[in-house]
């Protein structure tokens, strides 16, 4: 069998450098390669997810359209996806909102609202919560209690800290960060229509 | 194929299998083996880099001298990772969205570095492509069977079907990390029982 060529100084800079360079090219232009694919890779999730919580049909493009807001405190952003009917009226709005206060950290939902401010449905976009406890906020049997209810005209709360909502048995703390994400897509909406 | 051929490709599934026998690249086999679905994207994504960075380090072996190999190596497997990962994004999203957590932990399971280091660097481009062939079945093979163990014990469902009725009490340790020491623990019971009775 060949030996691989000698250690010596000269020999280890070029091969590092070389792999390097090489490793760079390859990464540089896979990159450029996909960029444009996963771009509408992504807009086409989204517009399903859209698709699934807005309320009826739309017949513009909201991920075109979509809009940056500021959230309550400021820090973070939200961004807000209007759906609109043929003549061009926004029907509903889709938000993209989260929670930082998930067991597992973060939690991001595409949230479907009504224009004043009424829950249509919500979808879990990303969550790391404890398998078979927290991550029963996907399942439909907790997220369809908030159909239809408004964080603006009731106690949007869980039983336990006095409001309304049914948390999951074990998983308190991702109920809560349902809801917290739910009220700040709501608050986002709420700064929009009355900012204007 | 000669003895030494087929060796090399069944040397990764029971008897050197690299989770139950050599023990390698515990971190991604103990995170992501919550079910069985999850054991076995995790093994098969693995199984592919592991081929490619196998192959590509058999080829390039004589070019790099031996004391930077290591360096060149994770490099070169780091390359390949982010390769798959662009390119599954772009033109596979659904199977990216499943698979996508668990690519970059790719990069830092030692049976990548392990197999390049033991093998790849010594044979050629052929035989470490069966080597990482055999490891990578062998470890997707422990992977989905581990995943399967703690999510028939923990939510009472195989391979996503659920077979207790909604809301039974299943043990739920075993989807948490410590199921997943002790499930892993009894397998290798098992498995090392088993092999004990075919020497």
């Amino acid at each position: 069998m060949d030996k691989p060529i000698k250690s010596t100084a000269f020999n280890m800079v070029l091969v590092l450098v070389s792999v390097a360079v090489f490793s760079a090219l390859v990464l540089g232009s896979v990159y450029q390669l996909t960029l444009e694919p996963i771009k509408q890779a992504k807009s086409n999730r989204e517009l399903e997810a859209i698709r699934e919580v807005v309320y009826g049909d739309f017949s513009n493009n909201p991920y075109e359209e979509r809009y940056e807001i500021s959230t309550a405190r400021g820090k973070g952003k939200v961004d807000l996806y209007p759906a609109r009917d043929e003549n061009g009226k926004i029907t509903s709005v889709a938000i993209k909102t989260y929670s930082k206060n998930g067991f597992g950290g973060k939690i991001e939902m595409m949230l479907g609202l009504l224009v004043d401010g009424t829950i249509n449905k919500y979808k879990i976009i990303e969550q790391k919560e404890t398998p078979g406890l927290g991550t029963k906020i996907t399942e439909s049997k907790f997220s369809d209690q908030f159909h239809g209810m408004n964080p603006g005209k009731q106690v949007f709360k869980v039983k336990q800290d006095g409001g309304e909502i049914d948390a999951i048995t074990a998983a308190t703390i991702s109920s809560r960060a349902v809801v917290d994400a739910i009220q700040r897509g709501y608050d986002a909406l709420n700064k929009l229509s009355t900012g204007n | 194929m000669d003895k030494s051929s087929y060796e090399n490709l069944t040397r990764g599934l029971i008897r050197e299998n690299p989770t139950f026998v050599m023990m390698l690249g515990m971190c991604p086999t103990l995170g992501v083996t919550t079910s069985a679905l999850n054991g076995l994207g995790m093994g098969i994504a693995t199984l592919f880099v592991l081929l490619l960075s196998n192959s590509a380090i058999a080829m390039v072996k004589n070019l790099i001298p031996n004391k930077v190999r290591i360096p060149c190596f994770i490099v070169i497997a780091a390359t390949f990772v982010t390769v798959v990962d662009l390119l599954m994004a772009a033109y596979f999203p659904n199977l990216h969205t499943t698979l996508g957590i668990f690519i970059p932990l790719i990069v830092v399971n030692c049976l990548i570095l392990g197999r390049a280091e033991a093998f790849a660097s010594k044979n050629t481009v052929f035989q470490s492509a069966l080597d990482a062939l055999g490891m990578g079945i062998g470890f997707t093979f422990a992977l989905t069977l581990l995943g399967l163990v703690r999510e028939v014990l923990g939510s009472g469902s195989a391979f996503g079907y659920s077979f207790v009725e909604e809301g039974a009490e299943t043990m739920l340790m075993f989807i948490m990390p410590p199921g997943a020491f002790f499930a892993l623990a009894g397998l290798i019971v098992l498995v090392n029982q088993l092999r004990g009775a075919n020497k």
